[in-house]
């Protein structure tokens, strides 16, 4: 196959040439400061405005993404962007305002923020509500410091254990780990709820609380949720939820309702933020009236109440305790939360309901055409996603084949090899945005690629066939560590 | 409004395949008192709508291109963003793709980042970038969490410069709540007017880390050349905090000796955007790598012997390594990286030092016309890049206000942070202040009284 690699930047540049330039200086001339602080050179590149156009627009060719098609990503939940958002949150008085404006000057901002805050606290049953963390991890990391500060706060020195299930994301003992938590691993029983006799045997005074998706990474709804939460606060743990699946649940159940305690919303899954190839993302974290006074400062509150004439005054304010700040300035405001505003007012009650109730039935359509063809190994009535076995009795293809054996159908290959309690798991996650016909076509290419194991498996050890780019080599990658490049002629003096 | 793409026959059809009734029939598992919620929302919305509302909300702000004049830097800063930045960050192969964990469709994502850490590490004269942090306060913290891992959890002392950004202090402290870490040397009670020699005494065999800011929080250049050859005779690391458009004139950390050199890049390519999202950058020498937080992408070649590129070292990350991660994070700011890249390239070299000269030149234009105020003065003698602390005859919050009325954002209340600078503004300069403008400030502080 002919090779369609791309020079790098800096191969392209070529000394001289200009770009976007400056308009020249309005002012009279400053010496600059002293040589001995000035640096010697500026190794970065040169190119016209065209140059750069054509590389980037280049590259963003070698991208699969959801404009281009399917993308089942079990617990990414890559649902279409609506188009109107990246119009929105580009109006210029949200795009040229500073962060350390005079509250006064930027009321509409503000106005956004704290009517964000009131629905996400309405759709999640939760009392209190952070719009401050960057992403998902950073939103567990926030709650994480919550449950700690508050049992701290009680002088209950002696909790440092965190249960967390056996399927549940590595953020989560990653975030406990951050605060120096002991991890418990909770098994999940055979209908892949927990299992309420080992988490009975965890539950002492030394936890601080667990930590749960629900629904599960198997895209489970735990059955027993009350009694796992009862035992949880029995013990005097707080709840911590995952708000990664939380794309099943809107206008279904509010996990406040259920007794959460904390929980992260990730805007970039549920409320149509793009993922923007891995990030920026945005984490909003609800809380239970008892750690109310530990969310993270600022949150966004009435300063002055307003009356019939004049509107009320918007400004921040710091809860008692607070566990402190957790970023500079608010939160991704312009790329989060403007977006998810937008997606929530055009939803409205039905609305919201409608996509949580079609995220399940397109999840269980799948399920229901793949059964048969592949080992489901908890299988019932899913909610958002659901996983299967890639692997075939007397057949040496994996999961990993499969996969990428599905970019040569032109999809996306799901999740593969998590939740870790399922061999060879794919997970797969439809989403509320596709429609019948691209379901069918993705469960056709399955059972296609399921048939090809048996009669082609080396197809599929050597796929992806079709796509730009073939089957990467990471050990090269990871033993040689080349992380940058440099400007031709810099090449051999600095590498 | 609605993106469901299901008919109501095609929703029948798929209700028979699963074998339900109905949509409310697949709830079974949900609790029944708890089960489907009345939602107090307001209603629907029209596309149209939406986007009045919208755009009603955002004119209700002031904003500094089309209503004031602004002065305000202290860590976010108005650039002029090349019309290509956006163009390009608007495809959606970009901004609607996932983390590229699958490289062979996602090598657009990968390169992108992969000229991103180049680009940074060509600018900070660092060995390694990583693809990027939430903020430059998170990835300053991130800086602690590497120097804490480096000693193993041994040594708990960090040393933080007063003249380091506030919030950046405040979220090193919350990030470090559960480490038994000890941060120093930015009490109220030290004089924030004094150099960088002054933490010195602070620093023992105990320190981790120091941290400064390049320039300063009060806009000062120093050369931290002989604090980090101290502090290094003591064992400790250096994390500089760097703004990236004052480096693109200024000698690199690196020169100077830096173990980290963290930031915020906003200031390439990003909105100001009311603080968010921004993008933190990370660099550090490459003996430190396996101690990094955060994504990397690193070069290989395919099974066609294509050059291309993964995200390497991925065991130190929280999927693989779980509750022994380095940290928890599991996303970068990708799409803003991208928007660096193409920002720094469309610039290029020249564009570039076009922009760090103008940001030089009209802050020391507006220094010089502002000391001339009776009454006013610049508050320190050091070299400046494109921010400084004008010193006030009255308390700040009182000068804001008066600017306010005149259409002016004024600059930074120093005394929100510092007890002892009630008197003192941080105020910026960038590309974006006319001749103009800067006189206007001039004349308005002249008059008052």
């Amino acid at each position: 196959m002919a090779t369609i690699m791309e020079p790098t930047i800096f191969e392209l540049s070529s000394p001289g040439r200009l770009g976007v330039t400056m308009p020249a200086s309005d002012v009279p001339e400053t010496a600059l400061p002293p040589k001995n602080l000035l640096r010697s050179e500026l190794p970065l590149p040169e190119l016209a405005e065209v140059d750069v156009v054509r590389h980037y627009t280049k590259l963003s060719k070698f991208n699969y993404s959801v404009d281009d098609g399917f993308y089942p990503l079990g617990s990414c939940t890559m649902k279409y962007n609506p188009k109107i958002n990246e119009d929105t949150c580009r109006l210029p008085g949200f795009l040229y305002t500073h962060p350390l404006q005079p509250i006064e000057t930027v009321q509409g901002n503000l106005v956004l923020m704290y009517e964000l805050q009131e629905w996400l606290k309405e759709i999640s049953g939760f009392a209190g509500m952070t719009l401050q963390p960057a992403a998902g991890a950073h939103g567990e990391f926030t709650g994480v410091l919550m449950m700690a500060a508050y049992h701290k706060s009680r002088g209950d020195s002696k909790r440092t254990k965190m249960l967390i299930p056996d399927a549940a994301h590595g953020t989560n003992p990653a975030s406990a780990g951050m605060l120096g938590f002991s991890v418990v691993t909770i098994p999940s029983d055979a209908r892949g709820n927990v299992d309420l006799k080992a988490l009975e045997a965890a539950c002492d005074d030394t936890v601080v609380g667990m930590m749960l998706t629900n629904p599960n990474t198997l895209g489970m709804f735990d059955e027993h949720i009350e009694e796992v939460i009862a035992l949880v606060h029995k013990c005097g743990g707080l709840m911590y939820g995952d708000g990664a699946n939380l794309n099943a649940l809107l206008g279904i159940v509010r996990p406040g309702d259920l007794g959460f305690d904390v929980m992260h919303i990730n805007l970039h899954k549920t409320f149509s933020v793009p993922h923007g190839g891995g990030g920026p993302g945005s984490g909003p974290v609800g809380v239970s009236e008892r750690l109310l006074d530990f969310l993270p400062s600022p949150l966004v509150g009435i300063i002055e109440e307003g009356d019939d004439e004049t509107a009320p005054l918007y400004g921040f304010v710091t809860p008692k305790k607070s566990i402190g700040r957790m970023k500079a300035f608010h939160g991704h405001f312009g790329g989060g939360l403007v977006r998810a505003y937008t997606y929530i007012s055009m939803h409205g009650p039905d609305g919201l309901k409608d996509i949580s109730q079609y995220a399940v039935l397109n999840a269980n359509y799948l399920q229901a055409k793949l059964r048969g063809t592949y080992t489901i190994p908890y299988d019932r009535i899913c909610m958002h996603e659901f996983v299967a076995e890639g692997q075939f009795a007397g057949s040496d293809v994996r999961a990993l084949d499969i996969a990428k054996r599905l970019m040569d159908y032109n999809f996306h290959p799901p999740t593969n090899y998590f939740p870790l309690i399922v061999h060879e798991a794919l997970m797969i996650e439809p989403t509320e945005t596709e429609n019948k016909d691209t379901l069918d076509r993705f469960a056709e290419a399955l059972i296609k690629i399921a048939e090809e194991a048996k009669s082609q498996p080396e197809l599929l050890h050597d796929a992806p066939h079709i796509t730009p780019f073939g089957r990467m080599d990471e050990v090269k990658a990871a033993r040689e560590l080349v992380l940058c490049c440099w400007l031709p002629e810099n090449y051999e003096s600095l590498k | 409004m609605t993106y469901i793409p299901i008919s109501p026959n095609e929703r029948d059809a798929m209700l028979k395949t699963v074998g339900v009734k109905s949509l409310d029939d697949l709830f079974d598992a949900i609790p029944q008192k708890h089960r489907f919620p009345e939602l107090d929302l307001p209603p629907a919305l029209t596309e149209m709508e939406a986007a009045s509302l919208l755009s009603e909300m955002a004119n209700t702000n002031e904003n500094v291109r089309e209503h004031m004049i602004s002065f305000l830097g202290a860590g976010a800063y108005n650039h002029y963003v090349p019309s290509v930045v956006d163009h390009m960050l608007r495809r959606g192969e970009f901004y609607t793709a996932y983390t590229p964990y699958q490289p062979e469709i996602s090598q657009g994502t990968l390169q992108a980042i992969f000229e991103y850490q180049s680009l940074m590490t060509n600018l900070t004269g660092m060995d390694v970038s990583n693809a990027s942090h939430y903020d430059g306060a998170t990835a300053a913290a991130e800086a602690v969490g590497l120097a804490y891992a480096q000693f193993r959890g041994k040594r708990k002392k960090v040393v933080l410069s007063p003249a380091v950004h506030p919030q950046y202090r405040e979220v090193i402290r919350t990030y470090t709540q559960g480490m038994g870490v000890e941060e120093v040397g930015d009490d109220v009670s030290i004089d924030p007017e004094a150099g960088p020699e002054a933490m010195m005494s602070l620093v023992d065999e105990n320190t981790m880390l120091v941290v400064v800011q390049y320039p300063d929080f009060f806009g000062r250049i120093h050369d931290y050349t002989k604090l980090i050859e101290d502090a290094h005779a003591k064992g400790s690391l250096v994390c500089i905090v760097a703004n990236p458009t004052a480096m693109l004139m200024l000698k690199t950390p690196a020169s100077m000796g830096a173990d980290i050199v963290v930031g915020e890049a906003q200031p390439f390519g990003i909105p100001l955007w009311y603080g968010g999202p921004y993008l933190g950058f990370f660099t550090t020498k490459k003996s430190y790598v396996h101690k990094m937080a955060g994504r990397l992408i690193g070069e290989t070649v395919d099974n066609r012997g294509q050059r291309s590129y993964v995200l390497t070292l991925t065991a130190r990350e929280q999927h693989i390594k779980r509750e022994r991660a380095t940290s928890n994070i599991c996303s970068n700011q990708g799409l803003l990286a991208l928007a660096a890249a193409v920002y720094m390239s469309t610039l290029g070299k020249t564009g570039l030092s076009q922009v760090a000269n103008l940001c030089y030149q009209k802050a020391h234009y507006a220094a010089s016309q502002l000391s001339q105020i009776d009454g006013f003065g610049l508050c320190f003698s050091e070299p400046f890049f494109h921010e400084f602390v004008l010193c006030c005859p009255k308390p700040a919050s009182e000068v804001n206000e008066y600017l306010l009325e005149h259409g002016i954002f004024g600059g930074y209340d120093l005394g929100k942070d510092y007890p002892s600078l009630e008197n003192h503004i941080l105020m910026a300069f960038t590309e974006m202040n006319s001749k103009q403008e800067i006189d206007t400030l001039v004349e308005v502080l002249k008059e008052m009284e």
